[in-house]
């Protein structure tokens, strides 16, 4: 078997006194789908985060590809811009530059941090607009858009600097019901073309049709993991029973 | 009682007028730039977490708004040749108010600074940029809208500030306007005119911010 193309093992995270991660272990498959799923506070955001360094964990290794880090060795931040390179990330809220047109914010990673020439770049960034639906938006500011809109704007931003891994939080949380379908439409085709990707969620829908893997997160440790007709249909664990019993049936 | 002596506003319009576009609008615009890149560079340095990089900026500040302009610019023009440093006037006007505008901007850009989300330093940190380019093209640009009222209250400020020069013997509007009334003994009309000219710069300034700040929230919801 070969090694996984995303690897962390043993992440220990706190905040203060407050212990959100425990030791933590995620592997991911070149091309394949991971969704981590939990109750709010169970350190879903906070494993995300720490695969592309946005988060310090005291303890732990990350390898994404051939980068790879050890967190307990206190590396400097060329290092964790080195790993941080390796992925791609979709926020919750988007955080789309909102002084910059649509097709700024998907070159700026291209043409401000990679330095790329601007023409290929653009021209690259056109594609990715239209792979996400969004062709006539070019030249429209990120307020112009609806929140479906700008999500995929995010994701095509995400995936102009080539990255090995996309991570996504949440990506559509924040949207009302309407437009939550146009969103992970467009993450289901890019996980049919082979984008590896992990996936912090709570539609268990896109999770059974699209993960190759779930990882059930509570309390700052792994509960289960397993293909989503394992854990997803039938939970080995008690605790993952009860969250999905409320997810199905939140009255 | 004269009162007012229209035949001298007449000849005094394009006198005073001189001294407004070579003087007063020139140190302006000058001390208002070198001011501006001075705040950028302290504001960076009052957010810098180096105790040796921010203490300094914070003791500049401190001692610039602590204490009056009038005396800034004696230290400047009469107080540091007793240490072997002797200055003209502009160099002095320009030393003394860009000094000041430095201290009082470097509030409102460090302010702005801090108001842009932390999502936006996330965002670009995650594109690939670093800690200069993420300021650079993602940071200071709507920094720069949040502090655009702050600022333009500060240059409008600057304008009026920039007739207390008149005591290090720099020639701009007001002294040239005490010139001729010295000479004429028509304070009231003299003094009358300056006050008109500043009036006047100042109304278009605050009409220009206006327009601008109009501009900066295009894009930005409301
Ligand atoms: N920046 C932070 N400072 C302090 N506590 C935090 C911070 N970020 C997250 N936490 C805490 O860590 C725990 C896990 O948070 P998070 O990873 O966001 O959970 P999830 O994404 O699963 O809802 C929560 O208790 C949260 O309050
Ligand atoms: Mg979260």
């Amino acid at each position: 078997m070969t090694a996984p193309l995303l690897e962390a093992r043993g992440l220990v995270k706190s905040f203060g006194d407050n212990r959100v991660l425990r030791g933590v272990d995620v592997a991911v498959p070149a091309g394949s789908v991971t969704c981590l799923i939990g109750p709010s506070g169970s350190g879903k955001t906070t494993v995300l985060r720490s695969l592309n360094g946005l988060e310090t964990p005291e303890s732990g290794t990350v390898r994404v590809g051939d980068v790879e880090l050890d967190w307990s060795a206190r590396p400097d931040a060329r290092a964790v811009a080195r790993l941080r390179g390796q992925s791609g990330m979709v926020f919750q809220a988007h955080n789309l530059f909102p002084h910059l047109t649509v097709l700024d914010n998907v070159t700026s990673g291209p043409v401000f941090a990679q330095g790329r020439p601007r023409a290929e770049a653009q021209e690259e960034a056109r594609a990715l607009l239209a792979r996400v639906g969004l062709a006539d938006k070019a030249d429209s500011f990120p307020v112009q858009l609806s929140g479906g809109q700008q999500q995929r704007v995010g994701i095509a931003r995400a995936l102009a600097t080539r990255p090995e891994v996309v991570l996504f939080d949440e990506p559509t949380s924040a949207l009302d019901p309407e437009l939550v379908g146009e969103v992970l439409q467009v993450m289901q085709s890019l996980a049919a073309e082979g984008w590896t990707m992990v996936v912090v969620t709570h539609e268990m829908r896109f999770a059974r049709q699209v993960a190759d893997q779930v990882l059930f997160l509570d309390g700052g440790v792994v509960v289960e993991h397993g293909p989503p007709s394992a854990v997803l249909v039938e939970p080995r664990e008690a605790r993952t029973r009860q969250f999905l019993q409320r997810l199905l049936d939140p009255l | 009682m004269s009162g007012i002596d229209w035949d001298l506003v007449r000849s005094s319009l394009w006198p005073l007028g001189r001294e407004l576009l070579q003087g007063t609008l020139p140190l302006t615009a000058v001390t208002f730039a070198l001011g501006l890149a001075l705040a950028v560079l302290v504001a960076l340095m009052r957010l810098s977490g180096n105790r040796l990089v921010s203490a300094p900026a914070q003791f500049y500040v401190s001692v610039i708004r602590g204490t009056p302009l009038l005396l800034q610019l004696f230290i400047i023009f009469f107080g540091l040749p007793s240490l072997g440093l002797t200055l003209d006037p502009w160099p002095s006007a320009i030393i003394g108010l860009s000094l000041n505008v430095g201290a009082y901007a470097s509030e409102a850009v460090r302010g702005a600074i801090l108001a842009v989300p932390r999502g936006q330093w996330e965002a670009a940190m995650t594109v690939g940029m670093g800690r200069v380019t993420t300021l650079r093209r993602v940071v200071l640009p709507q920094a720069a809208r949040i502090a655009v009222p702050s600022l333009g209250n500060t240059l409008i400020s600057l304008v009026k500030d920039t007739s207390l020069v008149s005591v290090v013997l720099f020639t701009e509007l007001f002294r040239q306007a005490q010139i001729i009334a010295g000479q004429t003994f028509e304070y009231f009309t003299l003094y009358g005119v300056a006050a008109v000219y500043y009036w006047v710069v100042c109304l278009v300034l605050s009409f220009g911010q206006t327009r601008l700040e109009a501009r900066l929230s295009r894009h930005v919801a409301a």
